[in-house]
């Protein structure tokens, strides 16, 4: 899952050239990621991985880091899993 | 310095009330020579305004948003200049107290803001961002325990009187533009030059001149969270709030100046009620929506506030969106809808019921952070915003 999220951000968070390896803890917000392309990443988010986010989890935090964007699909996932 | 007043024994209503006395006397020399309104901002400072948000710990009352809004709307209706730099100052004593608490010196910095009521300025915009709050050109360049910063900044509201500036820039010279922090200066320790001066239709006290500036400060004096924290969770909201209040200050001064003028014209002819009373009900109605929105918002706010994250989500967002849109434009339409009801009466500049000063004012409403590009960021947020009802099981 880790690679297809990296995957994604790279697709679709706009970040700079400039911006370096993004590691699994690198702070995408610092790193460049604009208000429309983390809008951009989490509905490709959504579509690659059949969830859809909440209103409670739409927030910054969620999309803060590749590993933040991961326990978020985590959660989601096995929620709907035990549903 | 002057000692401070004594406020033992006055209530925050008569604290309030002689604040707006002093607002209410200058409003007109402050509006008409464009110049700071000096004497209302000494009122505040005698009656320890500004300083009252700071925690009880540190010397202050603990005063919230909750508290702050509604002197900024009995402000408005006195003197909106005046309203406005007591709003402006007080976002950014917010920000100072929302993420200064941890760092000694800028918990010294909120102690002498209560003890000394101490002024604060912002500067966000910056030439060459196109009004974009979540972007800097310049940056900070760290020298040592200090850092240098020099700034083009086409706005800084009353700039030549406060006591400090918190002022937006990149986190070093190789941060990309959205990666901001925000920086205490002191006024002892930049240089300002003036490069545009304030001459505007309205808001002419709040002295908004252009400049740049030059400055060099320990590098402790940098707020710890990022910019992007800071705006998204705290300080938009809280200016859309507190702005939306003053606005509302200003179309509450309309509605009296309209009621007072239907009331004159109802005792000229006593039988038949004039033709302007169903105008006031109709204007009535619109500034109930101002007063109703900016309540929802400060609701929201409590709540934001009062969870333990304090994670402003995109519904959140979209509220402070909506509220500054809906009442920047509504309170500009009930000052006109006071203009039709006064008709030439609120056209003149003299007598009692004067309306141009509050209708130049209150055209800066859809303005200052332009309602266009509010809609803009809004339109993005709508593409994933999730109403309770829609949410799949």
């Amino acid at each position: 899952m880790m690679e297809k999220i990296r995957e994604l951000i790279e697709q679709h968070a706009g970040l700079p050239p400039g911006a370096g390896e993004i590691a699994d803890d690198t702070d995408l917000y610092r790193a460049g990621m604009k208000s429309f392309a983390s809008v951009q990443l989490m509905l490709a988010i959504e579509e690659t991985f059949e969830i859809e986010f909440p209103e409670e989890m739409l927030n910054r935090a969620t999309f803060r880091s590749a590993s933040a964007i991961a326990q978020a699909v985590e959660q989601l996932s096995s929620g709907s899993m035990a549903a | 310095m002057k000692p401070l007043g004594d406020v033992a024994g006055a209530s925050l209503a008569e604290r309030v009330q002689a604040a707006v006395e002093a607002a209410a006397q200058h409003a007109e020399a402050v509006d008409r020579e464009g110049r700071f309104p000096i004497e209302a901002v000494e009122a505040l400072r005698d009656n320890r305004l500004m300083g009252f948000a700071v925690p009880p710990e540190l010397g202050g009352e603990g005063a919230g948003l909750a508290d702050i809004a509604p002197i900024c709307t009995t402000l408005g209706t006195a003197c909106a200049s005046t309203a406005m730099v007591f709003a402006m100052h007080h976002i950014c004593l917010a920000n100072l107290i929302d993420c200064g608490l941890e760092s000694p010196w800028h918990r010294e910095l909120m102690h002498r803001a209560t003890t000394e009521q101490l002024l604060f300025a912002s500067s966000t915009t910056e030439a060459g961002v196109g009004g974009d709050l979540r972007q800097s050109i310049c940056a900070v360049e760290a020298d040592g325990a200090a850092f240098n910063l020099a700034k083009a900044a086409p706005v800084i509201s009353y700039g030549e009187e406060t006591d400090a500036i918190f002022a937006t820039a990149r986190r070093d010279p190789d941060a990309p533009s959205s990666d901001q922090v925000l920086c205490v200066l002191l006024a002892d320790q930049y240089e300002l030059e003036r490069v545009s001066t304030w001459d505007a239709l309205g808001m002419r006290g709040t002295c908004s001149h252009g400049f740049r500036f030059k400055a060099t400060a320990p590098i402790e004096q940098i707020l710890p969270r990022p910019f992007a924290d800071i705006a998204a969770e705290s300080m938009i909201a809280g200016s859309h709030i507190l702005w939306s209040s003053v606005w509302c200050g200003i179309a509450a001064d309309a509605m009296a100046k309209a009621q007072a003028f239907v009331i004159a014209e109802a005792r000229k002819s006593p039988g038949s009620p004039p033709a302007s009373a169903t105008k006031l009900a109709e204007a009535y109605a619109r500034f109930r929506t101002i007063e109703a929105t900016i309540a929802d918002a400060l609701a929201r706010w409590a709540a934001m506030r009062a969870a333990p994250e304090r994670a402003a989500t995109v519904g959140f967002s979209l509220a402070m969106n909506a509220l500054k849109v809906s009442v920047s434009t509504t309170a500009l339409q009930v000052v006109e809808d006071a203009l039709m009801i006064c008709g030439l009466q609120g056209y003149k500049n003299s007598g009692p019921y004067g309306l141009g000063r509050p209708l130049r004012d209150i055209h800066s409403a859809r303005l200052m952070i332009s309602n266009d590009r509010i809609m803009a960021g809004a339109g993005q947020m709508m593409l994933i915003q999730r109403p309770a009802a829609a949410r799949r099981a």
